[in-house]
């Protein structure tokens, strides 16, 4: 009972602190204050359910029907709550972050910043909490809603521009391909339930199989997938607070979450693997993994650059679901919690050197390093933990995916594992290897009357300290490996008796 | 309530709007609005009675001055007629009180006695289409209807001279297809020699198929979907509805097309009761592609409109088509997606027509390029449209969402993939156009020195009720869902041969 009220409360928190943010608009500091107390409440909360959830308790509630049998509901389960633990957890270092950016840039129309951010938090939360896949749905769309003033903040032609291609995706995938598949699973299975071992067996041809699962994988336009990636890139107009959360974690994560969740408790990886019907997406994964990389490599745009790494990421994790097995579905887990957290330290990297030098391109930072030096460290670590090596948290998920690959017999699929991150030393390691060890050169040594800047000279502390947070915890991660290990062991994959499935 | 009073309540309202028409003329622009926005209030409330007495499933027949049909008259309500009558006269309310500010804007004074009294008219009308049970009944009341509706639009002409064309090409358009769907009736007279609905039903059906019948029901079907503006008769309708006054528009939007949509369904479903292959061949062969293009030429139309109103009813043209779309179908889950979706596109469509009339009032235009900013001013106003259009799209927890989940429903579960891919594409197009005022609303900054003001609370308040039920049955959609379950249930049940 406590433990529904917490998981209500964990999700329904963020949408009511909107209001008080909206009555606060004219105390900076009061609001603020109310942003980084909901985070920090939204993550008690959060950690309640999960307390709950490993006493055997998840809790979980309804709301209403929206339509006869298919109700608004919540439940717990691993899956959801690392999701949730993740974006609620992360949401209050970027809280913060956000307030030492939005301030030091003067950033204008902070108050609706702070709404819309809130709004995306509760979508996420909703999302990891969904109970059917029509709840998912719905906070799906509702955190692409909520997202969009973010993207399109400066209100520039250029932050317009990115904002319609943002908004214009996601909606053409979310309304074009995952709801007639949520339409077509309701009518197949009559039930949209999350359910262990799946609901389409047996009720879906395998023939058309792949067919759904297309719908799906496309469909979940977060996920970023290519073709269906360019939203991401674009996206980067945003404020670089708004980048970090919601570009690395909580709308990409909602993406592979959506299609982790689809996988495992709609289709059953049983299901996958027995019918084959998610080989193909193995190798679509694969694919979009390599070029998106590659793509990465060529830009010299710091920010772009990170997107088009984050959207070789996530295909780690879409190709986790399609190898259809557990260590498949546990790697891909682990990635996503692994990639949020190096992933979001970059982002803040990169928003800490764009606040104190206006720098957006690689090739500018050379040399930087001595006057940033524990922005580029963080950078150093989080590069390192995105390439997977230990002892970061990235070795695990990266292990547990080449371990997947290896189940399914993919020997072709293990090699591609491996140039991905390959390709990730070639475009993430230069970055804080030549501001690090590099001597400052050109526009660099030349501040302030051809002075050479000595000293360091670093982002407003409020910036600075979540960085070091989240890189610290690239490093804490890897040495917490094992117990998210055990915990991810409890993801049902198996079906249980069939006559329970309605 | 008195038992005698309660007995003549399908009979009442309508010689109730009818009565008070003539009083809204006589008594002058100073009393017109009183009187009629009592009147409706009235025959609202009689309307909701009635609804809750058939929403169990009976059937309340009345009989006008006691002749028992066929001889006589046969007042009928059901669940599918209450629904459409409570549609109609719930948004008669709405409009009245959302109109008194911006009729006086929009009209010279010494014509609200009469405006009111055609808006009555026109009211009476459409209640009268819809609770009638018999044919020819249907036929008086849709030209009571459309002659009010002509004026109505010719009011306009205070604003935009153009107006009077408008309603001119509607007169001769309507005309047209009232002279269709009379001679379809007698056709089906000569057949049979009775016009109540259920009498001709029987009657066809003991008849069987023959010539006559069929030209019949084409001149009905062509009579009809002119009227209720399929693609391509729909030609009458962008000016009609951007030229007429704020409060015409919205009124007429969300209800005369929707009244038409429902004359539709009756006789397709009750009196041609899908007995013979032809009709059903034809639903499917004729009207499912037209309702397709439809759907996809005036969205695409509605895209490059720069006036807000003529966007709004090239997208009325397109929502209709969704309608004609379930119901061509012919099945239950597809008839009961096209009345669902009639209630659903009525309120979000007044509601987005109520804001551009609150933008015709306060910033005195309706081009979307000089609503630039319009967010900032008139920050209730815009929200309302932003919830109008959400629906419109199709997104989660508006009412469009449900209708579109049906529709889209009713198609994958007979199997017609190509369609229920359509529709969903289709509602892309909408989020094209909703999302160019959005983002001009939002997101550009306002003309130089333009002084706009958020509208009256007289308008905000039936904007937002509309709107705030756009989202409200979008949330717990149990109500509407039951009765359009229990309508599509009656009518396919009320065809006692159906096609397979």
């Amino acid at each position: 009972m406590i433990i529904s009220l917490a998981l209500y409360l964990a999700i329904f928190l963020p949408f009511a602190a909107t209001g008080l943010l909206a009555a606060l608009d004219r105390w900076p500091n009061a609001r603020d204050a109310v942003s980084v107390v909901t985070a920090l409440v939204s993550f008690g909360l959060a950690l309640t359910v999960l307390r709950g959830f490993l006493g055997g308790d998840g809790g979980s509630f309804s709301l209403l029907e929206v339509m006869p049998g298919l109700p608004i509901v919540f439940g717990v389960e691993p899956l959801g709550m690392v999701f949730a633990l993740l974006a609620s957890g992360l949401w209050i270092v970027v809280a913060i972050y956000a307030i030492g950016y939005m301030r030091a840039n003067e950033e204008s129309h902070q108050t609706r910043f702070a709404i819309c951010f809130a709004l995306a938090i509760g979508g996420a939360l909703g999302i990891a909490f969904a109970g059917n896949l029509f709840t998912l749905f719905i906070f799906y769309e509702a955190l692409t809603l909520s997202t969009y003033p973010l993207v399109a903040h400066k209100q520039t032609p250029e932050a317009r521009a990115g904002a319609r291609i943002y908004l214009t995706i996601l909606l053409t995938t979310s309304i074009g391909f995952f709801l007639p598949a949520i339409i077509w699973v309701w009518t197949a299975a009559g039930t949209l339930d999350f359910f262990p071992g799946g609901i389409l067996e047996g009720r879906v041809d395998p023939a058309v199989a792949p067919l759904l699962l297309a719908l799906f994988a496309y469909g979940i336009g977060k996920a970023a997938l290519m073709p269906f990636h360019r939203w991401l890139p674009a996206a980067m107009v945003a404020p670089t607070p708004v980048s970090a959360l919601l570009h690395a974690v909580a709308v990409v994560k909602a993406g592979v979450f959506t299609l982790l969740k689809v996988g495992v408790y709609i289709f059953g990886i049983g299901y996958l693997s027995h019918t084959g019907a998610s080989l193909w997406l193995a190798w679509v994964a694969a694919a979009s993994l390599i070029i998106s990389a590659v793509i990465a490599l060529t830009k010299d745009d710091l920010k772009a650059r990170l997107a088009y790494s984050t959207v070789s990421q996530l295909a780690y994790v879409t190709l986790g679901v399609a190898l259809a097995n557990q260590m498949g579905i546990i790697g891909g887990t682990m990635q996503m919690v692994m990639h949020a957290m190096a992933k979001i330290t970059l982002f803040m990297c990169a928003g800490a050197i764009y606040v104190t030098t206006h720098k957006t391109r690689v090739s500018e930072l050379t040399g930087l390093g001595r006057q940033m030096p524990f922005t580029f460290t963080a950078f150093l670590i989080a590069s390192v933990s995105i390439i997977g090596l230990p002892p970061l948290g990235g070795a695990w998920s990266k292990w547990f995916l080449l371990m997947g690959a290896a189940d399914a017999g993919q020997t072709v699929l293990i090699g591609v594992l491996a140039l991905g991150s390959l390709l990730s030393v070639f475009y993430l390691l230069p970055v804080a290897g030549k501001a690090l060890f590099l001597p400052p050169r050109g526009a660099n040594t030349l501040v302030a009357g051809d002075a050479v800047i000595a000293g360091i000279s670093e982002a407003p502390l409020l910036c600075l300290l979540p960085i070091c947070a989240t890189a610290l915890g690239c490093v804490a991660l890897f040495f917490f490996g094992n117990e998210l290990y055990a915990f991810l062991l409890r993801i049902p994959l198996l079906a249980v008796a069939r006559e329970a499935a309605p | 309530m008195p038992e005698a009073l309660f007995h003549h309540l399908p009979v009442l309202q309508v010689v109730l709007t009818l009565v008070a028409a003539p009083l809204c003329a006589l008594a002058g622009s100073r009393w017109a609005w009183s009187i009629a926005t009592a009147a409706s209030i009235i025959a609202f409330a009689i309307t909701v009675t009635l609804f809750s007495s058939v929403l169990d499933g009976t059937v309340i027949s009345y009989h006008i001055g006691g002749w028992a049909p066929p001889i006589g008259i046969e007042y009928r309500v059901d669940i599918l007629n209450a629904f459409v009558l409570l549609i109609v006269s719930g948004i008669a309310v709405l409009t009245l009180i959302y109109a008194q500010k911006s009729v006086t804007a929009e009209i010279g004074s010494e014509k609200h006695g009469l405006f009111y009294a055609a808006f009555l008219l026109c009211l009476t009308g459409l209640m009268g289409v819809a609770i009638t049970g018999d044919a020819f009944n249907v036929f008086v009341f849709l030209e009571i209807s459309s002659l009010s509706a002509y004026a109505l639009i010719a009011t306009g002409a205070d604003r935009d001279r153009r107006a009077l064309t408008a309603a001119y090409n509607y007169l001769i358009m309507g005309t047209i297809g009232a002279t269709f769907f009379v001679i379809g009736l007698g056709l089906l007279y000569m057949l049979t020699g009775t016009l109540n609905m259920a009498d001709l039903a029987q009657r066809l059906f003991d008849h069987g198929d023959n010539r006559t019948l069929r030209t019949g029901f084409c001149f009905v079907l062509i009579g009809l979907t002119l009227k209720l503006a399929m693609f391509p008769l729909h030609l009458w309708l962008p000016d009609a509805y951007s030229r007429a006054p704020s409060a015409v528009t919205a009124f007429l939007s969300a209800t005369a097309t929707k009244v038409m949509v429902y004359v539709l369904l009756r006789f397709l479903f009750a009196i041609f009761s899908f007995s013979f292959a032809f009709e059903a061949s034809v639903l499917r062969v004729l009207v499912l592609p037209l309702a397709m293009i439809g759907i996809v030429v005036a969205s695409v139309v509605a895209i490059f409109q720069d006036d807000l109103k003529r966007m709004l009813a090239y997208s009325s043209i397109a929502q209709i088509g969704y309608m004609l779309l379930g119901l061509a179908l012919v099945s239950q889950t597809g008839v009961m997606a096209s009345i669902i979706h009639l209630f659903n596109h009525a309120i979000t469509k007044a509601a987005l027509f109520m804001a551009a009339g609150c933008f015709v009032l306060q910033a005195g235009t309706t081009s979307i390029r000089e609503l630039r900013g319009i967010g900032r001013d008139m920050p209730w106003t815009m929200a309302a449209f932003v919830v109008g259009g959400l629906s419109l799209i199709g997104v989660p927890l508006t009412v469009g969402f449900i209708s579109k989940w049906y529709l889209v429903e009713a198609f994958i579960a007979e199997g017609w993939w190509p369609v229920a891919l359509l529709i969903v594409a289709s509602s892309l197009l909408s989020f094209a156009y909703v999302w160019r005022v959005v983002e001009a609303a939002y997101l550009r900054d306002a003309p130089e020195g333009v002084v706009r003001k958020e509208a009256p609370l007289s308008m905000l308040v039936p904007m937002w009720t509309l709107a705030g039920m756009s989202i409200y049955f979008g949330v717990d959609s149990s109500l509407t869902s039951a009765a359009a379950s229990r309508a599509a249930n009656a009518l396919i049940g009320a065809s006692n041969l159906f096609w397979q």
